[in-house]
């Protein structure tokens, strides 16, 4: 209970301290603004080890290890590498990691592969200071990580976006929607075609996609200014409701 | 022309404290306002509504606090009415820092809807990885969900023993502030034909129209409109319902200021072509 | 070639692999695809922490070198061993940072990371009202065209425009008694305007848009997987 009207305090304090900044800038907006970026970068740190190296690779390595499944546990190595020679970019990481697994081993429990993560920290950290040139490995992670990108990319548009909104818009033009619809679509492209002047027929053509762009851009600022004004009211819903009971 | 340029140099102060105001005051004084269902909303209720009792439902959380006024409302109606109609219920995510989000919502609404934590729901928590994820899943969930959020193997509930790959799931719900969704319709939808329904904030619902448009998404929920739309047809107003009367209000006076910043440039015009 | 030319085959052997295994999902190919898409979660979990070097390099240096700001720096800071703690002492105690119970979520993500988060986006609505009364000016026909579907949206949008249409109903029965106030009310007229608006000619323009993007999105993709595009081993 104390806890809890605590933590509804420090939540207001934050919130007015970033509300204080429409006023002008101020030193409590500063530490709020502080605040949020120590904890936001914290918070990477615990996601990144409680949902990805530790469910990912080490419960995984050390089932197969107990199913006797040594190549599927010793392969979980090459995606090991490749995240400890990415993180050659950021070294300041790469000791931090290695006494991350360090105190899993000591307070949690023994993993073959929290050792071998360890020590390819640490290995990765002296060689970033003996040479600071060699971040040049965590091109080849970034290249795995883009190449997946680009693979998985390239299918997808095609079959998830292109052909059914294509096929979309070659409806039967029977009714004014449809028409509409395949006007606006058309129009569109052809107000973004530059490799001509608009003039001419193609000017035309644009000048009614213009239309259809404007009415786009009308109706996604609409919907951004209710977006932006539902985030205040969540807001001040937890001023008046939370902290001050004015709203029962 | 004096009254104009007095108005056109009007503190941006107190045009916040209006909008302040206008937030404010219908938050306190409740009017009473009637919610209009649209159909991007309907069908979205109706695809929920028509899964055969024990189907399950993937909710994607791919929002985070700094969109949890629109979308966490949704949540909560999908919630109840996916509990409703005893549908089986299994959340994940894209974004780290929404699932907890889901946890507070889960344990707001379970406990309502007397269900059980293994038995009606489960919470698989965050994975990196975003579109191999997408397909991954297509081929084996168990691949990047092994365990819940806790460490505990999945495979000890019941129906996520069933759970494998997209055919076991009824519908997929993506809960998405960003470009989340058209990442599920492309990938779970364009590569494996997942029935899809969005829910989205207002910043992106524009976006997703062409999707509903081409039926590539059942239903649509946008914004805090749509939350409190959700929630008239699930019959319990909440956060969504109670925001409304000031979203009119505020809308009412960002509208009343358009007018009048136009009308004095209109007339300052025509008095410098003078 | 070490530097060069091993990232460029890794990037064509890769996506080379996942464009046909989408066409032969059957071994080999599937086997590679599924290893592959898993890897990467695996490496993409490692780039979540990619940034916190320079950022706690900056900030610790601001602290000890006293420059201006230093005590903010240290907030971050302290902030960041603070939280880095409790997420990882909640997630031994309770097997997961996000157990309601844990420290983890009622210290630090409850009173602290939703409040800083959704207040941070919501000052944006306030900027919205000084941008709406300053600077959206019908300049011209474009401007115009723009604002008015922005306020036919807005008012369609909230049940300001159920109520106005419920007044401009009351005036036109006033004027004209023989019409039917009941079902001119349920027409609803600024709704059914911003529905059409927004799943027929915005939906067409958003679709020629994103068709225009999504074409330029495969031709970039095609270049990287070629290896013409190279500015990611920067």
């Amino acid at each position: 209970m104390i806890a809890r009207i605590i933590g509804t305090w420090v939540a207001a304090t934050l919130t007015i301290g970033i509300l204080s900044f429409l006023y002008k800038d101020n030193p409590l907006y500063k530490a709020a603004e502080h605040l949020y970026v120590g904890t936001s970068a914290g918070f990477a740190i615990i996601y990144s080890w409680a949902f990805d190296v530790y469910p990912l690779l080490v419960e995984r390595f050390d089932t197969n290890m107990a199913a006797h499944n040594h190549v599927e546990a010793w392969i979980l190595l090459l995606p090991a590498v490749l995240g400890v020679m990415l993180l050659s970019r950021s070294n300041l990481t790469l000791p931090a990691l290695a006494a991350l697994s360090v105190l899993m081993i000591v307070f949690h429990h023994f993993s073959l592969i929290l050792v071998v993560l360890a020590v390819l920290c640490i290995l990765m950290f002296v060689s970033t200071l003996i040479d600071p040139g060699i971040d040049w490995v965590s091109r080849w992670s970034i290249a795995f990580t883009v190449g997946i990108g680009a693979g998985l990319t390239l299918t997808a548009t095609i079959q998830g976006y292109l052909l059914p909104q294509i096929s979309d818009t070659l409806r039967p033009l029977v009714n004014v929607n449809n028409i509409v619809v395949f006007v606006g679509v058309i129009t569109t492209l052809f107000y973004f075609y530059f490799s001509r002047e608009h003039r001419g027929a193609l000017g035309a053509v644009s000048r009614v996609g213009i239309v259809f762009i404007m009415v786009a851009f009308g109706a996604s600022f609409g919907y951004t200014v209710m977006a932006r004004i539902s985030l205040l009211i969540g807001r001040f819903y937890f001023l008046l409701h939370d902290w001050l009971p004015i709203i029962r | 022309m004096k009254l104009w340029e007095l108005l056109a140099s009007v503190d941006r102060r107190i045009l916040y404290l209006l909008l302040s105001l206008a937030v404010a005051l219908p938050l306190i004084l409740k009017p009473k306002i009637t919610v209009r269902v649209s159909d991007p909303v309907r069908s979205a209720f109706e695809t929920v509504d028509q899964l055969p009792a024990g189907s399950v439902v993937m909710i994607s959380i791919d929002f985070d606090p700094s969109s949890a006024p629109e979308v966490n409302p949704m949540l909560v109606a999908l919630l109840r009415h996916a509990f409703r109609k005893d549908l089986k219920v299994m959340v994940m995510g894209h974004l780290a820092l929404g699932l907890p989000l889901a946890e507070i919502a889960l344990n707001q609404v379970a406990p309502e809807m007397g269900k059980v934590y293994g038995k009606d729901y489960v919470n698989l928590g965050y994975r990196p990885g975003y579109t191999a994820l997408m397909v991954g899943i297509g081929r084996e969930l168990r691949d990047y969900f092994n365990t819940d959020y806790k460490g505990v193997p999945i495979d000890s509930f019941e129906f996520m023993r069933r759970v494998h790959t997209y055919r076991d799931v009824g519908l997929l719900v993506s809960l998405a502030h960003g470009a989340v969704a058209d990442a599920w319709i492309q990938f779970a939808g364009g590569r494996y034909n997942q029935p899809i329904i969005v829910g989205c904030t207002g910043v992106n619902a524009p976006n997703l129209y062409q999707y509903l448009h081409s039926g590539q998404i059942k239903g649509l929920i946008g914004g805090l409109q749509g939350a409190s739309e959700y929630e008239t047809l699930i019959q319990k107003p909440g956060s969504a319902t109670l925001g409304m009367p000031a979203q009119s209000a505020a809308h009412g006076l960002i509208i009343l200021l358009l007018i009048i910043g136009n009308v004095g440039y209109l007339l300052s015009r025509r008095k410098a072509k003078k | 070639m070490l530097k060069r030319n091993v990232p460029l085959i890794i990037v064509f052997f890769t996506s080379v692999i996942l464009i046909i295994a989408f066409f032969i999902p059957h071994r080999p190919f599937g086997d590679l695809e599924s290893r592959f898409l898993n890897w990467y979660a695996i490496v993409a979990g490692f780039t979540l922490l990619l940034g916190l070097d320079s950022l706690a390099r900056h900030h610790l240096i601001q602290v000890f070198r006293r420059r201006p700001g230093w005590p903010y720096s240290l907030l971050l800071v302290l902030s960041l061993a603070a939280t880095v703690t409790l997420g990882l002492y909640s997630w031994f105690k309770y097997r997961s940072p996000f157990d309601l119970r844990a420290p983890f979520m009622w210290l630090i993500y409850t009173p602290m990371i939703i409040p800083l988060q959704s207040t941070m986006f919501a000052t944006l609505a306030f900027f919205i009202v000084s941008a709406a009364y300053r600077a959206f000016r019908i300049r011209n026909f474009a401007a115009t065209l723009l604002l008015v579907a922005a306020c036919l949206v807005m008012i369609g949008n909230v049940p300001l425009g159920g109520t106005i249409w419920r007044g401009i109903v009351s005036l036109v029965h006033a004027v004209a008694p023989s019409l039917d106030p009941a079902r001119l009310d349920r027409m609803e007229a600024f709704a059914a305007i911003k529905d059409w608006l927004m799943s027929t000619p915005q939906a067409a323009a958003s679709r020629g848009i994103n068709i225009g993007l999504s074409l330029g999105g495969m031709a970039m993709s095609l270049r990287i997987i070629l290896g013409i595009e190279r500015t990611y081993m920067s």
